[in-house]
């Protein structure tokens, strides 16, 4: 069925036997021509018989389909909540795949967002018709969806559309406020690849063009009553797949060569960000508080809840932080409690038993291993019925408690009849991280709670992409560990630093060879011997100093594991020192 | 990131608190106490009933494994032939229970069948988890510390030095678990027969040791193996029986085990009664009777029946649903008060306050009540409450009546339905009852093809049909069905009666004896037509005639008793119908709350500036939504230079509407700040991570990225 797959393979099988040079172009052009000759009327042929399949389909599998609509039907009832998520999106467009769009899309629709007339005139027909034109294959999935059978019709050929022709104009008329961006070529592709591979690819895409119209006919023929849903969903599913594989056909991306450096914006600093961010204003700050008043009368019911042998989840956009706050200031001042930050970057579940084990039940001692803590937990809180104990986890799926072992272990505690938990949930794939007999260790409650408040807390320490952190980090602990070193070691330092700035314009340095490393080293009489240079490499490398990587011709290289200004940064600060 | 909080003062007892908490959730104060209380006591009766099934379902199985076991151990007792030669081959006695994929309910199964061994055959039990044994040394361990201390339990009098030895400090082997074996047992041995008899006369001189592998399959290997192995080496020494828990297949174990290794076991099988059978009786014990006043609307049965039969099959996750409905149920209705047994019912309706006499008046099922009584009982009933209290309780005694005529005749309709071809209104009576509560069955189209096939049913079928009916409402403790007892017993004779006179029959049997003769095929047409053309103008027999009555018969009881629940009056009180509230609970879907708040922030933010016609969003929204929308449009790779001057666009659009770009050559620090805010909100949410592929890039994880 899958043409691309197919043909990718067998050209991949190719490469790896040996066989003499002619042979394999010889081998590559005719068989390969072949494979897809071959490949393209077998498609046919299986589609014929797919099709026949599909229509001697059997009352069995019709009356599963009616289950499975009545299934999607009872659970897609949703009343009108008070706040209510809006369960009537079909899964559909929740999880579709789509075709990869380049990055003109993105200035485009900015642009048109841009241009979107104050929101409280009514929106004018003209523009929205243009709109529905520009994106075809969203307004058809919208309004398929809309209507009851909620699958939807992909339109493959519409989405065939590879090289979008519409001029970036938004990109024009930023790009000539800076004339240093113009006079740069505005694309290439991530990783450079041969042009064969290229052409490949535009076989396999071609082949799956026509593919797909012969499927679309073949669904068009008016099949028996009950199949069509079935049919229906078959074709669906077709679709996701070549639209995955058309996402994934290559490495390679075509996206704008332009960097935060060029851009020439200076990177901001933690404690700027942070000041920026205060000052600038909360976007419905009214709205919000609405939302949040919503959830605190929920409470009472959760503290019930609790009570009963359930744990609360929360989940939803938003920071759950202030909330869960207010829940323990208004409910559990009278009554033990641990609240666990999980977005803290240094967290384990040893940490969360031992403070149960250590503070509130009062034992001194060390546990060889979590296991053992939570057994002996267990057996307190069994012993004795007295103890309660009322754990909030603020983003129970964070890095550090996502593991499987760290939610057994949460789990099974939380499974306590004396321990209530009431935990936060942020990623989208969270509910991964537990099956079907953690659930049930659990005991879910689920509540969403879509806040809309900014994660501030829980974004703080998470090792941003924009934010300068890393650097200011690194340069202070650079200084650090310097400091404590010899005037040897500190020279050996420098004079790697300032090879390595020396080379920064070269992006496939591979590092100083330690021969040179040590030549140089000797020449600046800083070692008398390549043993003292190595015991002095180990310390640095001891402390996260330096990396040494091995070359494809086995010499070792060096290289500080830091960014360049960063480097230059501490150059200068070393300058002023000496 | 852990901290501790301890309050100063002491606190009050847990159960006042829950208490609390349930009042200080409603509004109106007075009923709260008794709803809780009565609540409470619905659920634990409720809890006490499923034990109770369980346990009687488990009857069966837990006798099997009893005898099993009490059998390979009698063996060893008295060293008879069998089991020298058994032992030769030093085959270890199994039990594999294949329980089912219901992994959630196997604790349950596992902690009856351990208290059950505990009481008739054996102390000496160790369960043991997959997760807890990681290598054969941590099983040994486990297996030790679990035996050694149940030995503590039987004789807790001496030996309390072996007790304060822990788990850590003895040397985990098969030879210190024998010589332990050995000292207990001699130990029982030496004391006196009286004594013996009164300790622990249940269990028999050398009672085996049970080590039960609560999920055999998520067990390493070699794990097993190495465990088989070296216990079948002291099979002689040490009677040792294991039980498999085992949750798909039989065949497992010799997926799992080579044969070198299964051959030194003796495999029993056993199977446990699958979960769909459990729900069935769940559902006909809690759901089908009269004996709890509560009761649970079509579509939240649907619920819950739906996230058994699709997500997870187990009965657990069922009860659990249904407790959440109870909670629910009498959290958020202040008139559930009413919802109890009813000897009680007159006393509460009698007790209630002004306040809940209006609930009652804002009932919408009263209402429509209201409507169809003349003015001046209207009158009565809107304004007077003592008389409301009086039609209340007659009302409530009504809806008592009409559960118990419900569940009689809905037995018989599945009697019938059951039966026919293809199942027209369902298989199980789950599955009918739900169809009963949601409309009228007897609009539907599925009841007229029932009806078609039961005017079809052959004799016999009819009259074994009928008899189950009759019993069924003897059975009932309905009191008007004396006369429909009287009448279904009148078919059975008539019935009865027919095979007496059934000799006219004869006559289309030799027409169609003729058709059996040789012919040909003009001949045979010709003769089935006439055939037919006889049939079509022949009258009906004896037997046609009383089948179509006894199907309308059938037919006008239907419609007489399977009313729908929701077109009684006040069947508010006892009923849940939130079946939203309950699936948000239970079944959420967190992708696409978030989902829908990046898409369409108008759902929950109620700003008019936010608001947006199809699927677009307004350049107001908030910062995240913005970003989210615009990264939509990006392949795998998205530039943070262009993200971060495409929002800048849209943002500074939003602001000031009137000025162009002139202005813009340089992103603002504030917007480039709340650009950093929303990327990295997005970036905890799954949606991006940073990649290496390129400078100043990030990778989409949605739809598979990277």
């Amino acid at each position: 069925m899958s043409g691309p797959e197919g043909t990718r393979s067998s050209r991949r099988s190719l490469q790896v036997k040996f066989v003499p040079d002619e042979d394999v172009l010889k081998h590559i052009a005719d068989d390969a021509g072949t494979k897809l000759r071959k490949d393209k009327a077998q498609l046919s042929v299986s589609m014929k018989r797919f099709v026949k399949k599909l229509e001697n389909i059997s009352d069995n599998e019709a009356q599963e389909i009616l289950e499975e609509k009545n299934y999607v039907a009872a659970l897609g009832i949703c009343a009108q909540d008070p706040v209510g998520n809006g369960s009537n999106i079909s899964g559909g467009e929740v999880y579709s795949f789509q075709t990869p769009k380049r990055s003109s899309k993105m200035a485009e629709l900015a642009s048109e967002l841009a241009q979107t007339p104050e929101q409280n005139v009514a929106p004018d027909h003209s523009k929205c018709s243009e709109k529905m034109a520009k994106t075809p294959q969203s307004s058809n999935e919208r309004d398929v969806s809309s209507s009851n059978a909620c699958f939807f019709f992909a339109v493959q050929s519409k989405k065939k559309e590879f090289v979008s022709t519409t001029p970036y104009r938004l990109r024009k008329r930023l790009a000539a406020a800076d004339p240093y961006l113009e006079s740069e070529s505005e694309y290439s592709a991530s990783c450079s690849e041969e042009e064969d591979e290229e052409d490949q690819k535009e076989v396999s895409i071609v082949l799956s063009s026509q593919k797909t119209p012969g499927k679309t006919k073949a669904a068009s023929t008016p099949p028996p009553r009950n199949s069509l849903a079935k049919k229906i969903k078959e074709q669906k599913m077709g679709n996701l797949v070549e639209e995955y594989f058309e996402a994934h056909s290559s490495s390679k991306v075509l996206t704008s060569d332009r960097t935060l450096q060029k851009f020439r914006k200076r990177r901001l600093n933690q404690q700027t960000l942070h000041d920026l961010l205060k000052k600038a204003p909360l976007a419905y700050a009214a709205e919000i508080r609405d939302l949040n008043h919503q959830h605190e009368s929920l409470f009472s019911k959760w503290m019930l809840q609790l009570h009963l042998g359930f744990n609360i989840v929360l989940y939803g956009l938003g920071s759950k932080r202030d909330l869960l706050e207010k829940f323990r200031t208004s409910l559990l001042q009278d009554s033990v409690h641990l609240v666990v930050n999980g977005y803290f970057p240094s967290i384990t579940v040893r940490s969360i038993l031992n403070s149960i084990t250590e503070e509130v039940l009062d034992h001194i001692g060390t546990f060889r291993s979590p296991v053992d803590q939570l057994e002996f937990i267990i057996k307190r809180f069994k012993e004795d019925s007295s103890l309660e104990l009322y754990v909030l986890i603020h983003n129970l799926d964070s890095q550090m408690l996502r593991g499987e072992r760290s939610q057994q272990i949460l789990a099974q505690l939380s499974s306590l009849p004396s321990i209530y938990l009431i935990a936060s949930i942020d990623h989208i794939n969270a509910p991964l991280m537990w099956d079907q007999a953690k659930l049930s260790l659990y005991n879910w409650l689920w509540y969403e709670t879509t806040t809309f408040s900014p994660y501030v807390e829980e974004t703080s320490y998470e090792n941003s992409l924009l934010v300068q952190q890393s650097g200011s980090l690194a340069l202070s602990s650079l200084m650090h560990v310097l400091h404590s070193l010899t005037l040897n070691a500190r020279g050996i330092f420098r004079l790697l630093a300032q090879h390595q700035l020396e080379k920064k314009d070269n992006p496939s340095y591979p590092g100083l060879s330690f021969q040179d490393f040590y030549q140089q080293c000797r020449e600046a009489f800083l070692v008398n011997s390549d043993l003292t240079l190595r015991a002095q490499l180990t310390e640095f490398r001891d402390h996260k100093l330096i990396r040494t990587k091995r070359g494809a011709d086995g010499v070792e290289y060096l290289l500080i594991p830091v960014d360049d200004s960063t480097l230059t940064d501490f150059l200068e600060k070393e300058d002023e020192d000496v | 990131g852990c901290f501790v909080f301890k309050p100063s003062t002491k606190k009050r007892r847990s159960s006042e608190k829950t208490a609390h908490d349930f009042r200080s959730g409603s509004d109106d104060s007075e009923d709260t106490e008794l709803r809780f209380v009565t609540c409470q006591s619905l659920w634990n009766q409720i809890k006490s009933e499923t034990e109770q099934i369980q346990e009687d379902l488990n009857k069966q199985l837990l006798d099997n494994l009893v005898s099993f076991l009490s059998r390979s151990h009698s063996e060893f007792q008295e060293k008879t032939t069998e089991w020298t030669c058994r032992m030769k081959f030093r085959e270890i006695p199994t039990a594999a229970l294949v329980l089912g994929v219901n992994v959630t309910d196997h604790d349950l199964t596992f902690r009856g069948l351990s208290d059950v061994l505990q009481d008739n055959i054996t102390p000496y039990i160790a369960l043991l988890e997959a997760k807890d044994c990681p290598g054969i040394k941590n099983l040994m361990q486990k297996l030790m510390g679990q035996l050694m201390n149940c030995d503590v339990d039987v004789d807790s009098l001496e030996d309390e030095d072996c007790v304060q030895v822990s788990q850590n400090r003895i040397r985990c082997s098969m030879s210190s678990l024998i010589s332990w074996y050995e000292s207990v047992t001699k130990k029982t041995d030496s004391e006196t027969p009286s004594k013996k008899r009164n300790s622990s006369s249940r269990h028999w001189q050398s009672p085996p040791v049970v080590v039960i592998f609560k999920d055999m399959e998520s067990f390493t290997t070699k794990v097993l193996q190495d465990f088989i192995v070296i216990s079948s080496q002291h099979i002689h020494e040490l009677p040792l029986v294991l039980i498999f828990g085992i949750a798909t297949s039989p065949m497992i174990i010799h997926r799992l085990l080579p044969h070198s290794v299964s051959s030194l076991l003796c495999i029993e099988l056993f199977q446990s009664i699958s979960c769909k059978e459990h729900l069935s009786t769940i559902i006909d014990k809690l759901l089908l009777t009269s004996q709890f006043p509560f009761k649970l609307g079509e579509k939240v049965l649907q619920v819950l029946i739906n996230i058994f039969l699709y997500h997870d099959f187990s009965v657990q996750n069922f009860i659990k649903g249904f407790q959440l409905c109870i909670v629910e149920h009498f959290y958020s209705q202040p008139l559930s008060v009413l919802c109890c047994q009813l000897v009680d019912v007159k006393k509460r309706v009698y007790s209630l306050s002004h306040d809940q006499c209006e609930n009652i008046r804002r009932l919408p099922s009263f209402r429509r009540y209201v409507e169809k009584q003349e003015s001046g009982k209207q009158v009565a009933l809107l304004t007077n409450d003592s008389f409301l209290k009086e039609e209340t309780v007659k009302l409530l005694e009504d809806l008592h009546v009409y559960h118990e005529n419900y569940v009689s005749i809905l037995r018989c309709l599945h009697v019938f339905t059951s039966s026919l071809p293809k199942y027209p209104l369902g298989k199980q009576i789950r599955e009918l009852h739900c169809a009963c509560l949601e409309n009228r069955v007897w609009e539907t189209e599925e009841y007229e093809s029932f009806l078609q096939l039961a005017r079809m049913l052959n004799k016999t079928d009819l009259v074994a049909m009928l008899q189950q009916c009759v019993e069924i409402l003897m059975s009932s403790s309905g009191k008007e069905f004396d006369k429909s007892v009287e009448k279904l017993k009148e078919f059975l004779t008539q019935f009865q009666n027919l095979e007496e006179a059934s000799q006219e029959r004869d006559v289309s049997v030799s027409s169609q004896k003729e058709l059996q003769k040789k012919t040909d095929l003009y001949h045979l047409q010709k003769t089935l037509l006439e055939l037919k053309e006889s049939r079509r103008s022949k009258k009906l027999t004896k037997f046609e005639m009383l089948r179509f009555e006894v199907v309308d018969y059938i037919d006008s009881l239907v419609r007489k008793y399977l009313v729908p629940a929701d077109d009684r009056t006040l069947h508010e009180i006892v009923y849940f119908n939130a079946a939203t509230v309950l699936r948000g609970h239970l079944n959420a879907a967190p992708r696409t709350a978030l989902h829908t708040a990046l898409n369409n922030p108008h759902w929950y933010l109620k700003n008019q500036a936010l608001k947006c016609d199809g699927g677009g969003i307004s350049n107001k929204a908030p910062d995240i939504c913005i970003v989210y929308k615009l990264h939509l449009e990006c392949g795998r790779l998205i530039n943070l230079v262009d993200w971060l001057e495409a929002f800048s666009t849209v943002v500074m659009a939003a602001e000031e509407p009137n000025a162009d770009a002139a202005s813009s050559d340089q992103v603002d620090d504030t917007i480039h700040a709340r650009f950093i805010r929303a990327v990295s909100e997005l970036e905890l949410l799954g949606f991006i991570k940073p990649s290496k592929q390129k400078t100043d890039h990030v990778a989409r994880l949605t739809w598979g990225g990277c």
